[in-house]
């Protein structure tokens, strides 16, 4: 059999055949890729260069004022985030993942209660953030009397999440091939362990990369919050999870609304380190998904 | 998965089943199946949140007056309950955001697709998902001191308020590019290949087999990416609070300060009512309509997708 191969004449023919169209509509789609790009670069730019003067110890030294800028700092915002992520972290991935595994392992696609957790979970990715601050109000901090303390800011942000953290972790178990399956259940595993020491190990990187993403738009969140009285001056760090609170997105909008200039200065400073954890924690998400990531 | 089969030994008529259930198996399953109901119990919480609330507001105030005025400002002195301005807003800034949104995000995805190598993509990528990892107060600052200066400087006849719904659509629509760029690639990588090059095969050049045959393939998923944003953008609360401002006006113009539903929510909820005044079940009411309009448009998404979807092997 011949190889075919394209004369390079062809070729050269092809290129100079090519329409100046061809050219403006590749330029253009490249640069409307730039120039979305090129807002976030502007952005840290910007961000990085105002809040210089003040990125030092003081900031993560000192508590939040509204009087002295010069020597205010955002330590109960960081320490109130803290809190909030880490139980967000105890709360929405262990429910997230285990919901995940009923959908994809056990579920039967056909029944109808199984199409409803489906539908009501794609719907819940969408809806507003600060509709989630009006249950965390109306249901969390009144209803069931928690208040706004931390316990109610991390109920509220966990359900938020939830979604995303179940939609993810579908996808990471969806793409551990059947035939792992098939294999351990014909050497006489049960379903369930199965899925405990084949599926889930195979899947964790996966899972582990959603779950960092979802975390990471729980500590930018700052609309639930403003619903949950976090948004009023708080110089104390939480000292346990029925303490009140503020988390370091409320504490940069509480800045932002001052309007003397010291205190935009502030919010830029208090921004990069807000952008600093997510960067960071964005770049060990995508490291685990190429360092772990499986082609089956 | 779910079905157990009951087959039966060739020969003795005896089922290979268990005789004995396996109740750990069991308790398993309905751990899992609680996991999975949290979700519902969650949308169940969100409609008892705004529901009683919702029903005091409009025993108070009548459909007619908040459907039919223009008038809003239920924290004012008298206050006054005319809807339209906060969803004129609404409106105005999600369609400056899909403005920006949609031809960028677009466009983003069809050069990710179909013409970035796979290095260029593995580095772009990552950026669009940092550009989406972006807390919206970022944005929102960003919106109220750098672009609006430079909006004013720029274009000093559109008398440009210091807080204004241009500058914060704009910011929103840079917030939803990512969502719109990387489902839609999504769907567009889900193509199969046979299709691009039977185009090709035809003599199509590479724009016209993207134009003509990638993104009509991917519409269902395209359009789905689309109204994600737009339920998004109608929602988005800290750019608009930071950006937009809180003066609920009637008016068209997105040179002015303007209050969106969710900035209402957000002001209104940030300690300025208190808890069974009428300002107070005016938060929930709102936030019904809001949830309604985003509700509305998930389930048009969801029946978009069913009905266009075009599935390939």
């Amino acid at each position: 059999m011949t190889v075919l191969t394209t004369p390079a004449s062809a070729v050269r023919l092809a290129r100079q055949g090519r329409p100046i169209g061809e050219h403006i509509f590749r330029i253009t789609l490249l640069s409307s890729l730039i120039i979305a790009l090129g807002f976030l670069a502007m952005l840290l730019i910007y961000v990085v260069q105002e809040g210089w003067p003040r990125l030092d110890s003081t900031l993560w030294e000192s508590m939040p004022s509204i009087r002295r800028p010069e020597t205010a700092g955002v330590q109960s915002g960081i320490f109130g985030t803290l809190w909030i992520i880490g139980l967000t972290a105890l709360m929405a991935l262990p429910t997230g993942v285990l919901a995940a595994v009923y959908l994809e392992e056990y579920a039967d696609k056909t029944k109808w209660y199984n199409k409803l957790i489906e539908l009501n979970i794609s719907n819940l990715a969408a809806v507003p953030s600060i509709v989630y601050g009006i249950l965390g109000l109306g249901i969390i901090a009144r209803w069931l009397d928690f208040g706004f303390t931390v316990m109610t800011g991390a109920i509220t942000v966990s359900l938020l999440v939830l979604p995303i953290v179940i939609i993810s972790a579908r996808e990471a178990i969806r793409a551990v091939p059947p035939s792992i399956r098939e294999g351990s259940l014909a050497l006489g595993a049960t379903q369930w362990q199965t899925i405990y020491r084949q599926v889930l190990p195979s899947a964790i990187p996966g899972i582990a990369t959603g779950s960092i993403l979802a975390l990471s738009r729980a500590i930018g969140e700052a609309a639930p919050f403003l619903m949950l009285g976090a948004a009023t001056l708080v110089r104390f760090n939480p000292e346990g999870v029925w303490s009140s609170f503020t988390v370091l997105p409320l504490q940069i909008y509480s800045f932002i609304s001052q309007s003397r200039e010291e205190f935009h200065i502030l919010a830029s400073a208090a921004i990069v380190v807000l952008l600093a954890i997510l960067l960071l924690m964005n770049s060990v998400a995508i490291w685990l998904r190429n360092r772990f990531q499986k082609r089956w | 998965m779910a079905t157990q089969s009951r087959a039966t030994a060739p020969g003795t008529g005896r089922s290979l089943a268990r005789s004995r259930p396996r109740y750990g198996e069991f308790i398993v399953k309905t751990i899992l199946l609680i996991a999975a109901l949290i979700s519902v119990a969650t949308t169940v919480g969100i409609v008892a949140a705004l529901i009683e609330p919702t029903i005091e507001f409009f025993s108070e105030i009548s459909l007619g007056e908040f459907f039919g005025s223009t008038n809003w400002g239920p924290l004012f002195n008298p206050p006054a309950f005319g809807v339209w301005p906060i969803i004129v807003a609404t409106v105005e800034i999600t369609l400056i955001a899909i403005l920006v949104a949609v031809p960028l995000g677009l466009a983003a995805a069809i050069y990710l697709s179909e013409y970035a190598t796979p290095r260029v993509r593995k580095i772009f990528k990552p950026v669009l998902e940092v550009l989406a990892g972006v807390p919206t107060v970022v944005f929102g600052f960003f919106a109220l001191v750098f672009v609006t200066p430079l909006l004013q400087s720029w274009f000093p006849f559109l008398d440009l308020e210091a807080k204004n719904a241009l500058a914060a659509g704009l910011l929103v629509g840079v917030m939803i590019i990512p969502i719109v760029a990387s489902l839609s690639e999504d769907s567009m990588a889900a193509v199969p290949n046979g299709l691009r090059e039977g185009s090709y095969a035809l003599g199509a050049s590479k724009m016209l087999t993207s134009v003509r045959v990638v993104v009509p393939a991917a519409f269902s998923g395209i359009v789905a990416a689309i109204i994600l944003a737009i339920s998004r953008a109608a929602g988005e609360t800290m750019i608009v609070a930071i950006a937009g401002g809180f003066k609920a006006v009637f008016t068209f113009n997105p040179t002015n300060e303007m209050s969106t539903m969710a900035a209402f929510i957000a002001q209104a909820g940030s300690g300025d009512a208190s808890v069974g005044s009428i300002a107070y079940k005016t938060i929930f009411a709102v936030g019904s309509l809001l949830f309604i309009m985003t509700f509305a448009m998930n389930w048009f998404s969801a029946r978009m997708v069913q009905k266009y979807r075009e599935v390939y092997d």
